[in-house]
């Protein structure tokens, strides 16, 4: 560099001759000297600024974005489970830089996150516990944001929450389902614990009301009750927000903690392998991870991060990371024969614009048929879709949306829960991938036996969102208590996995 | 000496852009344009982490003492009864309200002073509450969810009421009968949308709602959510982009609903 300010000025003369014009060369040189001086000196003063100490400028050349070579945790995984658990972790690490976090995401524009493209409904109306534990802590966090997520001199958090809630019709069929589902949500009490900084105590259950049809068309006249023996409307808590609001909330906070940030699509792992033996004789292959190889964008390079723990948040590609490890590539009948039941569904979203639709009273709508929709904004535009059958899942290799769809299958149940219905049109559509649980579509939380310093907390099936902080609180608590303080999953654990015993959810969208 | 220069140009540049954000979140809380004292320790924040931290306590303080404000009152629920709790509640935060079957209001003295007559009657349910300008937030409401009687709530110009008060209100859904929400500023339409559960509602009224882009709209949607209710505080032009306005002011709105729909 240093070579390069001194040589400048004869290269720059020497660039200028072939277009030179007619004229005596003594006095143009001079000319051209003068006027380049100004220049020059510019550039000369940049450099030697640079090159005092303070400036970013070393001489050696290093990538930007590369991750730091060592971590205590690295989360595989930059969308809202990951960022939430990177939160999680440092706040209750309170030390500054006591825990080095490193979240590592593929695609910085976020293009095909499920994060991003979901619709952000959040419910209580599960028939699982623990799901009602998750969601309820969740909306409370949610509630709290600001004393959670604020960043001292930035603007406060605004998750444009709709507090319209939930609401479920069940046909004659379906209806005991719900009776069952009703009596879990109104006895279960759960206590938050009283936070450093945040909540109180307090005992809160989930407010959920059963509406008879008769209710249901005095409440919502412009619904069709026809088919429906019971409805289930959220009163509290329930309801929708905007996903990336909460994302780039969680980023910020915890970036402001000292998270290190990398984008990047994690290739590999370097692990040390150590032979352990089960009752039953079979010896297995234990590996524990000792390096994260971290591939930079566009570019063959990759740096691998030496680290302690690692949690695969990775949604719907949480299976290509299991099976980096081995998980699933075994012989049959072990251990390490079973993979992570976890896989990228593809889900459609149609927006359709209706100008004689359901008002600001719109629930989230989510019939007894598998369609759903929701109300959005206030110039008569909807959401809506419906879950394919399981022998018809759309193709995975790509995120394009399938309009016949909507035409064959969604409309005509639409427009017969809704008559407004019948006349709408399709403003708007896109498809995002579910980290579809195979096995039993609820959260898989935990430790793998063949990969002792693996968390995983994948597979949520469409809830990942709204199940999220309280996912990291959990996540978190695993890592730096050694188990559940707050929320206590053990039912969602990986080893039910293994063990075939699956605990169904029966209220799934 | 060049890398102080550059740290502290830096600085600057995004001093500006902070204290902005900070005297912008000031104004929008309400507030007159703040004191030269707060712009100076605001000014001071962007160059000192301590004072940084000792805003940021004072924030801290300001948010317990909401909290203690709005803490559950268990002991005078257990041993005097709802009603009794409810009440004190009310009057500790300097609210004030009427009993079912009687015509008094109780209410506490310009210093906070108040008397404890309430106590005499214990089974006497709330059928007014005026709680304008106090501190009430989603939590004290706790306190309050067992009077089933409430016909009028009065939160005039309340800073912690919010959507997620307003979604809680629900438990008054058979007797609500008017509602006063006016120039609470955190209030948006999402909030407004759990109004649906107050089917008894007659007056409701929503004026000086900062963050109501579209007061018009929003009250028509309101009619046609709660048929029997009047609401009163947004004309139905409030909001309304007339023909003759500029270009300019068209092409934003579609920029914002366009945004509104989706980031795809």
């Amino acid at each position: 560099m240093w070579r390069k300010l001194f040589t400048s000025v004869p290269a720059f003369r020497a660039l200028k001759a072939p277009c030179r014009s007619f004229k005596s060369s003594s006095r143009g040189a001079e000319k051209d000297f003068f006027k380049d001086l100004d220049a020059q000196l510019r550039a000369f003063r940049d450099k030697a600024a640079a090159a005092m100490p303070g400036s970013d400028w070393s001489p050696i050349e290093l990538t930007p974005g590369l991750p730091p070579e060592r971590a205590d945790v690295v989360i595989v995984g930059g969308g809202v489970v990951g960022w939430s658990i990177a939160y999680w972790l440092k706040m209750k690490a309170r030390v500054r830089d006591g825990l080095r976090v490193l979240v590592v995401e593929k695609d910085p524009t976020y293009s095909q996150a499920s994060t991003v493209l979901s619709c952000g409904g959040i419910r209580q109306q599960f028939s699982l516990k623990e799901n009602i534990m998750l969601s309820l802590f969740s909306a409370h966090f949610m509630k709290n944001i600001n004393n959670h997520l604020c960043v001292v001199n930035e603007d406060p958090v605004d998750l444009q929450f709709n507090h319209s809630g939930y609401l479920f019709l069940a046909s004659e069929k379906s209806a005991h389902i719900m009776e069952e589902n009703y009596r879990t949500q109104r006895c279960f009490y759960y206590l938050i614990i009283k936070h450093v900084f945040d909540f109180i105590g307090r005992y809160v259950g989930a407010k959920v009301a059963l509406l008879s049809p008769s209710q249901l068309k005095e409440r919502f006249p412009w619904m069709n009750t026809e088919g429906v023996a019971l409805a289930s409307l959220g009163l509290e808590n329930e309801g929708w927000f905007d996903p990336w609001s909460l994302l780039n909330a969680l980023r910020r906070k915890a970036v402001s903690m000292g998270v290190y940030q990398c984008f990047g699509e994690v290739t590999g792992f370097k692990c040390a392998a150590n032979l352990a033996e089960t009752t039953d004789g079979e010896v297995l292959n234990v590996q524990r991870i000792k390096y994260v190889n971290v591939r930079m964008p566009n570019s063959l390079e990759y740096q691998p991060v030496e680290c302690a723990v690692v949690v695969n948040a990775a949604g719907a590609n949480s299976g290509k990371i299991a099976s980096m490890l081995g998980i699933g590539l075994g012989p049959k009948e072990s251990v390490s024969g079973v993979p992570l039941p976890v896989e990228p569904r593809k889900r459609f979203v149609y927006v359709v614009h209706c100008p004689d639709g359901p008002g600001l009273d719109t629930p989230f709508l989510i019939d007894y048929s598998g369609v759903y929709c929701r109300r959005e904004g206030l110039g008569g535009n909807y959401i809506t879709g419906m879950s394919p059958e399981e022998t018809e899942e759309p193709d995975i290799s790509n995120l394009d949306v399938d309009h016949e769809f909507f035409q064959e299958k969604v409309w005509h149940r639409l427009a017969h829960r809704i008559p407004a219905f019948e006349q709408l049109k399709v403003s708007n559509a896109w498809a995002g991938f579910y980290d579809y649980n195979t096995f039993d579509q609820n959260g898989i939380i935990g430790l793998h036996p063949l990969v002792p310093n693996m968390y995983f907390a994948t597979g949520f099936s469409g809830h990942g969102l709204q199940q999220s902080p309280a996912v990291g609180l959990a996540v978190a608590e695993l890592i730096l208590d050694g188990g559940y303080k707050t929320i206590d999953l053990s039912a969602l654990d990986l080893k039910r996995i293994l063990l075939q015993e699956p605990i169904l959810e029966s209220n799934i969208v | 000496m060049a890398a102080s220069l550059l740290s502290q140009a830096m600085k600057r540049c995004s001093a500006h852009t902070c204290a902005a954000v900070a005297v912008r979140r000031a104004l929008s809380s309400g507030a007159a344009t703040p004191s030269v004292y707060t712009r100076f320790l605001l000014k001071l924040s962007h160059y000192f982490y301590d004072v940084e931290n000792i805003l940021d306590w004072n924030n801290w303080l300001r948010s317990q003492g909401v909290i203690h404000k709005n803490r559950l009152f268990g002991y005078a629920q257990k041993n005097f009864g709802n009603n009794v709790a409810a009440a004190y509640y009310i009057l500790t935060l300097r609210g004030s309200f009427r009993f079912a079957g009687q015509s008094e209001w109780f209410r506490p003295d310009s210093r906070g002073r108040f008397s404890y007559d309430f106590m005499s009657t214990p089974d006497a349910k709330i059928e007014e509450v005026d709680l304008s300008g106090t501190l009430i937030n989603h939590n004290g409401l706790e306190n309050l969810v067992k009077q089933n009687k409430l016909q009028t709530l009065s939160l005039r110009g309340c800073p912690e009421v919010d959507d997620w008060f307003l979604a809680r209100l629900h438990v008054f859904g058979e007797s609500l009968v008017e509602l006063d929400l006016s120039h609470c500023s955190r209030i948006t339409v999402g909030g407004l949308a759990a109004l649906q559960n107050l089917r008894k509602l007659e007056r409701l009224d929503i004026s000086g709602l900062p963050r109501l882009q579209n007061p018009g709209l929003v009250r028509i949607l309101l009619e046609e959510m709660l048929p029997l209710c009047q609401v009163s505080g947004a004309e139905y032009e409030q909001g309304l982009i007339q023909p003759d306005s500029q270009e300019q002011t068209e092409g934003h709105h579609e920029a914002s609903t366009h945004t509104g729909l989706r980031h795809l």
